[in-house]
């Protein structure tokens, strides 16, 4: 202790405590550096169990949901003594529920559990889950009493899935590689799939590396950056690869052992959902992996996201669907070739295996992504303009000499995104948002005109600069119409250029399309609501378009 | 007053008259007294509830103010401006009224001010809190029948621990980084908070804290005041030899993100406010550390000023008060928003 201070003598802090202190030293700071120091100086101190937990929970894994929102909810409601609309009106100012009930109920000052992490969530968190209502109301609000906010708020984080933290899971493995002095690549490897957070998996974490595999585990995936400058700046082109950028979902789809597995970019098994695919994947050699994405395909052409979104939402799919929305799995990588990691060997002799593995299957589970040649540029640029006719997003820019990366590393994989479609529509709804920026308008709904009224087209949540955010938010506070619980309803004043990147016909939504990623391109102040975009107009964007249509519509929006 | 009341009701229902103070473009106006309180457009005579810039501007021919607010004031409005200060409690007549000024908490001199006409007692709390604090007069509760409250955190969830627990924290993280050999920048407003933390500070340490230039001169009016604080001296910019590693500096929350902090390399920034509460401001902002410290009543604070006044009718000056408002009516009191405000709507930075 240094001289000239006073300080309260040290108390005892207990496992619980550390990883509470955890969670604010990464919540408290941007810096990646700090962030990993934190993670080591935790894993110095935590036992085998609490650390196989804490890595668990940082790298963004939950435990299922205990107790539904809706029941805590009313259990806070009647803990805390307050109105129903009360708390949910606090809850909508702070727009998170577990940080809301530490708020609300925990005691200032308290001292907080001398349990451990692990103690916590093996003995008294997950028998949660058997319990009758009552019991845990009453063990839950108990919890809720005693603790103080920062325990009350993780406990409440743990018991309602996942904590996000602001750490990815490679930084987590970054934190484990130092504290083990393993390399990062091992460690991430180690910490995919599906694994029990328990001592024997801590030990096995940080263990020497033994070369070893454990037949389902995939790979970290190798992620693109989306190109912002020009791509002359890339060099010559014959350094480069291109393919089309495919809009469905990017998977993993792994042979081992006789077995076949199939895993999504969230290291979700989703074997079970396309079992066109894991049919087809019978016939690869044992020891292959390969990296692709899942398509919805109908004979020669891929089919629209949305018809690829009625697969994903099911577990099992019955015979109509099947036949309906059939998939296969388009490959553009291989990672492991002979039961061999491949993935530092350059991209062109990766592809070569790649062809001569699939290349010539007849099986309608796989097809090969295509290169797209072209001997400039300029002519590549060209054949870009045709993606929206193609249902894809753009092009994908491979260098030739690539390694597999693990994680996204800049300068190997771009994706050269076509234009997005861009519209001027109205702000009709506005929402608080979440987290960072609860207490402030950050969620929005649009709308364009069908004869004189405005039908909402879509939501969007950023694309403004904080300040735009902060001018927009007292703005929408001093031009509510009507509030529905945290929504607002705006004066039809201000117009917004939406970007989004596609457009289908929907009969879930009342304007009878469905816009994909819709994000706000700019404020237009300039605009009056009558200056929006009708509907008719939006339709028109439908594919199939003429394709100098679709040039004449992007480019109108530079002028 | 209560035993007069039965003369005055049959006064008002005779002739109708409009409410003794009314939120007008100009501020709280008093037509009865011929004054303004806490002005913020041109008038002839301003009562001022205390010396932050959202209060006190340099608008009116004359000031009345609480006696210890007055070189606050002068600092803040120009030494040459008539402001005439009130010891607290010392009823002066102002036109057809009796004005009083009463201990607010909320910074040193702020008053709650206290109208009375025709047996109607009228309470403005100005910024206000209840929770204890060394640097200034505390917080007296004046019975009323309508009190002008405040409402800048008006929601349950905003509870505070005491000053001297948040102020435990920050000292502790002066510690840790004068450890790590940094400097600790602490954002704070530079009237009142700034000064609550240097007076808090005392029983932790008795080392010399840095201040902003904007900072020091107020707390040198708080030091002449009696205010008993850390020892503090003013940044010297120009001083390219003095290093601040280790040290504490306060500063206030615009100077963040300027040039200004260019002067403190590896500095840990941590920020004081009632906003701090909520997660999602904290991280918004950015800082290393946010310390959930106000000058304002929290939740708590609220409800227990309005019961303990005994007034029958409440009014809102800061916006955000919904649902203060609503649950005051379902209880079966009457209750409404004023139609002003002393800032915008939204997260306030400064929280003044």
């Amino acid at each position: 202790m240094l001289p000239n201070w006073q300080s309260p003598t040290a108390m005892k802090v207990s496992m619980m405590q550390k990883f509470s202190q955890l969670y604010q030293a990464l919540d408290q700071t941007t810096s990646t550096n700090a962030k990993v120091a934190a993670m080591v100086d935790y894993l110095q101190q935590a036992t085998a169990a609490d650390a196989a937990w804490a890595v668990y929970f940082l790298s963004g894994r939950r435990i299922k949901r205990l107790i539904g929102a809706s029941l805590l909810r009313s259990w806070l409601h009647q803990s805390s003594d307050l109105p129903e609309w009360l708390v949910e009106e606090s809850y909508a100012s702070v727009g998170d529920l577990a940080e809301t009930i530490a708020l609300l109920l925990a005691t200032p000052g308290k001292r907080g559990s001398d349990r451990t992490l692990s103690d916590w969530v093996e003995n008294h968190l997950l028998p949660l889950r058997t319990m009758p209502p009552e019991q845990q109301q009453a063990l839950v609000t108990r919890w809720w009493e005693q603790q103080n906010y920062q325990q009350s708020f993780i406990i409440n984080k743990l018991m309602t899935g996942a904590l996000r933290v602001g750490v990815s899971q490679l930084l987590v493995a970054r934190a484990v590689a130092e504290f083990a002095d393993l390399p990062r690549s091992l460690v991430l490897h180690r910490m995919m799939g599906e694994w029990s957070p328990d001592e024997a998996f801590w030990y096995a974490l940080v263990s020497e590396d033994r070369g070893e595999t454990v037949s389902s585990r995939p790979y970290p995936f190798c992620l693109a950056s989306p190109l912002e400058a020009s791509v002359d700046t890339l060099g010559p082109i014959q350094a480069w690869m291109a393919e089309w950028k495919w809009d469905g979902i990017r998977a993993q789809l792994i042979r081992r052992d006789g077995e076949t597995w199939l895993w999504s970019r969230g290291e979700e098994l989703i074997g079970t959902r396309f079992p066109e695919i894991t049919a087809a994947a019978e016939n690869l050699p044992d020891g292959t992996v390969l990296d692709g994405e899942i398509l919805a395909w109908d004979n020669q052409a891929v089919l629209p996201f949305s018809e690829l979104q009625r697969r994903i939402g099911r577990k099992s799919v019955g015979k109509k669907l099947l036949s309906e929305v059939p998939c296969l799995f388009m490959a553009y990588d291989l990672m492991e070739s002979e039961s061999t990691d491949i993935r530092s060997l350059p991209f062109t002799r990766r592809r070569a295996k790649l062809e001569a593995l699939i290349g010539q299957s007849t099986d309608p589970g796989f097809r090969i992504s295509p290169l797209v040649a072209a001997d400039s540029w300029q002519a590549l640029a060209e054949l870009r303009e045709s993606s929206r006719q193609r249902q894809v997003e753009g092009l994908m820019l491979k260098h030739v000499e690539a390694p597999y990366q693990t994680g996204r590393k800049r300068g190997f994989w771009w994706k050269w995104k076509v234009e997005a479609y861009t519209i001027d529509a109205v702000m009709l709804y506005a929402q608080a948002g979440h987290g960072r920026r609860a207490n402030l308008h950050t969620d929005y709904t649009f709308g364009v005109w069908q004869n004189d009224t405005l039908v909402p087209i879509a939501k969007a949540y950023s694309g403004l600069d904080n300040s735009e955010i902060n001018e927009l938010d007292k703005w929408i506070r001093r031009n509510t119409l009507e509030r529905f619980g945290p929504v607002r309803s705006v004066t039809a004043e201000q117009v917004f250029e939406l970007a989004f990147e596609g457009i289908n016909l929907s009969t879930r939504h009342k304007s009878g399309i469905a816009v994909r990623f819709p994000r706000i391109k700019r404020w237009r102040k300039d605009l009056s609501p009558r200056d929006a975009e009708t509907l008719e107009q939006v339709k028109r964007l439908i594919n199939p378009v003429p394709e100098k249509d679709i040039v004449a519509d992007t480019s109108s929006e530079d002028n | 007053m209560v035993s007069e009341k039965s003369a005055g009701k049959s006064i008002r229902i005779a002739h109708p008259v409009d409410d003794l103070i009314k939120a007008t473009d100009t501020g709280l106006a008093c037509d009865a007294g011929d004054f303004v309180i806490d002005p913020m457009k041109r008038t002839r005579t301003a009562v001022i509830s205390h010396a932050h810039a959202d209060h006190a501007r340099a608008v009116a021919d004359h000031y009345y103010a609480s006696e210890s607010s007055v070189p606050l004031l002068k600092r803040r409005l120009g030494d040459d401006q008539d402001i005439r200060g009130v010891p607290f409690g010392q009823p002066i007549r102002l036109g057809q009224t009796q004005v009083s000024f009463h201990p607010a908490g909320h910074v040193l001199g702020s008053a709650q001010i206290r109208v009375e006409a025709d047996d109607e007692v009228w309470v403005f709390t100005g910024d206000f809190k209840r929770d204890h604090d060394p640097s200034c007069e505390p917080f007296e509760l004046v019975p009323c029948d309508t009190l002008i409250t405040e409402t800048t955190f008006a929601l349950p969830v905003y509870r505070w621990q005491s000053g001297a627990e948040v102020v435990a924290e920050i000292a502790q993280w002066w510690q840790d980084m004068q450890q790590a050999e940094r400097p600790a920048v602490l954002f704070a407003y530079s009237l009142g908070k700034a000064q609550r933390v240097l007076s808090e500070l005392r029983a932790f340490t008795d080392r010399t804290v840095y201040l902003h230039g904007a900072v020091y001169p107020l707390t040198e009016i708080y030091r002449e005041a009696g205010i008993d604080m850390l020892p503090t001296a003013a940044i010297d910019l120009d001083d390219r030899q003095k290093k601040y590693a280790g040290e504490l500096i306060i500063a206030p929350p615009g100077a963040s993100g300027s040039t200004w902090m260019r002067r403190f390399p590896k500095a840990s920034t941590g920020f004081c406010s009632g906003w701090m509460r909520i997660r999602g401001n904290r991280r918004r902002r950015g800082y290393d550390r946010g310390f959930v410290l106000s000058d304002h009543a929290d939740w708590p604070g609220l409800l227990k000023t309005i019961e303990e006044t005994g007034a029958r009718r409440v009014l809102t000056t800061h916006g955000q008060a919904d649902a203060l408002i609503r649950l005051l009516r379902e209880q079966g009191m009457d209750a409404a928003e004023l139609a002003i405000s002393y800032r915008d709507e939204g997260v306030d930075d400064a929280e003044i």
